[in-house]
């Protein structure tokens, strides 16, 4: 029996959960960190398969860039650090020696926006989708439950070509159930379909949009959720037929609303049938110092805010 | 294994370097754009590697023995026409296509593209990064258990990217004894000598820092080239430890007036330029 809805579970842990089981039958799978596999979990995989583990130490650069000579010698690399150090500090080396070459190599970053929490703004990167989205052959993804990012690791290893996962730092609630559920890389999920209002999001704060929707349902607004976990390539026609059905499109994110999913949206409805779009994020500022909760609150990102937000603009 | 070159082996080299000289003239000019100081320091070392160390096959991924290959990697980017060169010297493609060297649509691109031309391992062009490249593979290959070498290519201004020190730390850590590093000591880069821009020197004091062992070589003196790579995977195999080469090379060799100056690291000469030149390298022996 797999993992069930409803479960809390550390997505990072599930993160060097998959590597293992990854490694038991996928010899040539190898992984790089940069002294952060405690937090990012691929120490679990250290423990099991030690000679195929590297640790760069504090060098994300040669890190990324080790993991690219090893993905020319036939293997899959995942390498991993927080998403700040990994997109940001070798920002360079991912675009001009892993993508430029289209290597094999699966850049899974975790402690992505606010929710790093208590570290502040150094370490919460809400710029890495803007910057990763915008590199070519580049396939950026972000997995709303442990269950959607056990699948898509899973999927990342065995596609071939450079892969972006963005993974929180925080525990999230099961959205799906592991037993009934079927990964579709290139499509987005119609979580749940309404005809007043689409909320296109993705990662932990989906799970604040479907209990936005349950408010908003009591307030005579019917919205529809789109779970776009896959940023790039974007399922463009489920997002246009949504906006065809109610007119009225909102993102939301734990990311900058510039060059992440809300751009996204906005670049293809603009092209293709415009209407007006509101993006829920964080708005050109940095983070800063708190709990997690606490920050989700301030940058207007769990249910309570978006429920405010959402009314605001469906008047 | 040979140890010493043959006369006539040594004869045949130099001939060829000195077209490889001229084949790169034309192709800057031609291009009207390229980096003449920094491929005419390269010439002799990365021929000699090509044609008497390296384990390749230009049939490249379709080869049994692709696996097992020695790797190249050109860490300074910007001396992708002498590799282009050499390539195509040893089959890779065709020579003719040299002459399309940075233009629109050619496979030769102003910096090294693994997915336009085979035989390049991998794309490079922004410095810094060659180095910890070939420590992956140097460590793809251990874990294959495949004895084969790998060789990163440096300028020595690029020694002022930091990701250089990540690199050798890394190497020296792991012990690499399969990795090769060659240090193109041209003393120049674009704004200027090296120790005025930002002091590099001491070279081997740094790389001896990290674990490594340093040998030293004079970059255009192709029996001392061959002689240098030979003890180089020796000395590296013998104590367990990556080795660089630091190659004294001077930065335009074979033209006069573009030798040791960095006025020439990303110029193309006009006409009387190229003319004269090309009249230099021809009348070389």
């Amino acid at each position: 029996m797999g993992m069930r809805t409803g479960e809390i579970i550390s997505v990072r842990k599930t993160y060097g959960e998959t590597l293992v089981e990854l490694g038991e039958t996928q010899e040539n799978i190898v992984v790089v960190d940069a002294d952060l596999s405690c937090s990012t979990m691929t120490m679990y995989f250290e423990k099991k398969f030690p000679e195929r583990f590297f640790n760069a130490g504090i060098a994300e650069q040669d890190a990324i860039c080790t993991a690219a000579g090893l993905a020319t010698c036939g293997k899959i690399a995942f390498v991993s650090t927080f998403a700040m150090f990994a997109t940001g500090r070798a920002y360079d080396q991912i675009r001009n020696t892993i993508a430029y070459s289209n290597l094999n190599v699966k850049i899974v970053a975790t402690h992505a926006g606010v929710t790093v929490g208590e570290d502040g703004a150094s370490h919460q990167a809400l710029e890495d989708i803007s910057l990763m989205r915008g590199i070519p052959n580049m396939l950026v993804m972000v997995p709303c439950d442990s269950i959607e990012a056990k699948a898509m690791i899973k999927f990342a290893a065995n596609y071939k070509g450079p892969v972006y996962i963005r993974l929180p730092r925080t525990n999230l609630t099961n959205i799906h159930d592991e037993d009934s559920y079927q990964f579709t890389p290139y499509n987005a999920k119609i979580i749940s379909e309404g005809k007043d209002i689409t909320i296109v999001t993705n990662g932990e704060t989906l799970i604040e949009c479907i209990n936005a929707k349950k408010i908003l349902e009591g307030k005579g607004i019917n919205a529809e959720i789109i779970n776009a976990h896959t940023v790039k390539p974007i399922d463009t026609e489920t997002i246009i037929e949504s906006a065809k059905k109610t007119k009225k499109i909102v993102t939301v994110e734990n990311h900058s609303i510039n060059g992440g999913l809300g751009s996204t949206v906005c670049e293809i409805l603009s092209e293709n049938y415009p209407c007006k779009v509101k993006r829920i994020g964080t708005k050109d500022v940095f983070g800063q110092s708190g709990e997690q909760r606490e920050l989700m609150h301030y940058y207007r990102l769990t249910s309570d805010e978006l429920v405010e937000d959402i009314l605001a603009f469906a008047k | 294994m040979q140890t010493k070159l043959s006369a006539n082996e040594l004869l045949k080299l130099e001939k060829i370097a000195k077209e490889i000289r001229i084949e790169i003239l034309k192709m800057v000019y031609n291009a009207q754009s390229g980096h003449l100081g920094g491929n005419f320091s390269a010439v002799e070392l990365i021929l000699t590697l090509y044609k008497k160390v390296l384990k390749h096959n230009k049939a490249w991924d379709k080869s049994k023995d692709f696996i097992t290959r020695d790797r190249f990697v050109l860490s300074k980017g910007h001396a992708s026409a002498v590799l282009y060169c050499v390539l195509a010297e040893e089959g890779y493609f065709d020579k003719k296509d040299l002459m399309n060297f940075r233009k629109f649509g050619s496979k030769c691109q102003g910096h090294p593209c693994s997915n336009s031309l085979s035989g390049i391992e991998i794309s490079t062009g922004s410095l810094g990064q060659g180095l910890s490249i070939a420590c992956g593979m140097a460590l793809g290959l251990k874990l294959d258990k495949i004895n084969s070498f790998v060789y990163a290519y440096i300028g020595d201004g690029e020694m002022q990217e930091g990701q250089i020190y990540e690199a050798m730390m890394s190497a020296g850590h792991h012990k690499l004894d399969n990795l090769i590093a060659i240090v193109d000591r041209n003393c120049y880069q674009i704004d200027g000598h090296t120790e005025c821009v930002k002091t590099i020197h001491p070279i081997d004091k740094k790389f001896q820092s990290f674990g490594w062992q340093t040998l030293e070589v004079d970059g255009h003196n192709i029996e001392r080239i061959f002689s240098v790579y030979e003890k180089a995977k020796e000395l590296a195999i013998e104590n367990k430890k990556p080795v660089a080469i630091i190659a004294n090379t001077v930065k335009g060799k074979g033209v006069s007036f573009m030798e040791n100056t960095a006025a020439w690291h990303g110029k193309a000469p006009n006409k009387e330029q190229f003319e004269a030149a090309l009249k230099e390298l021809e009348e070389q022996n």
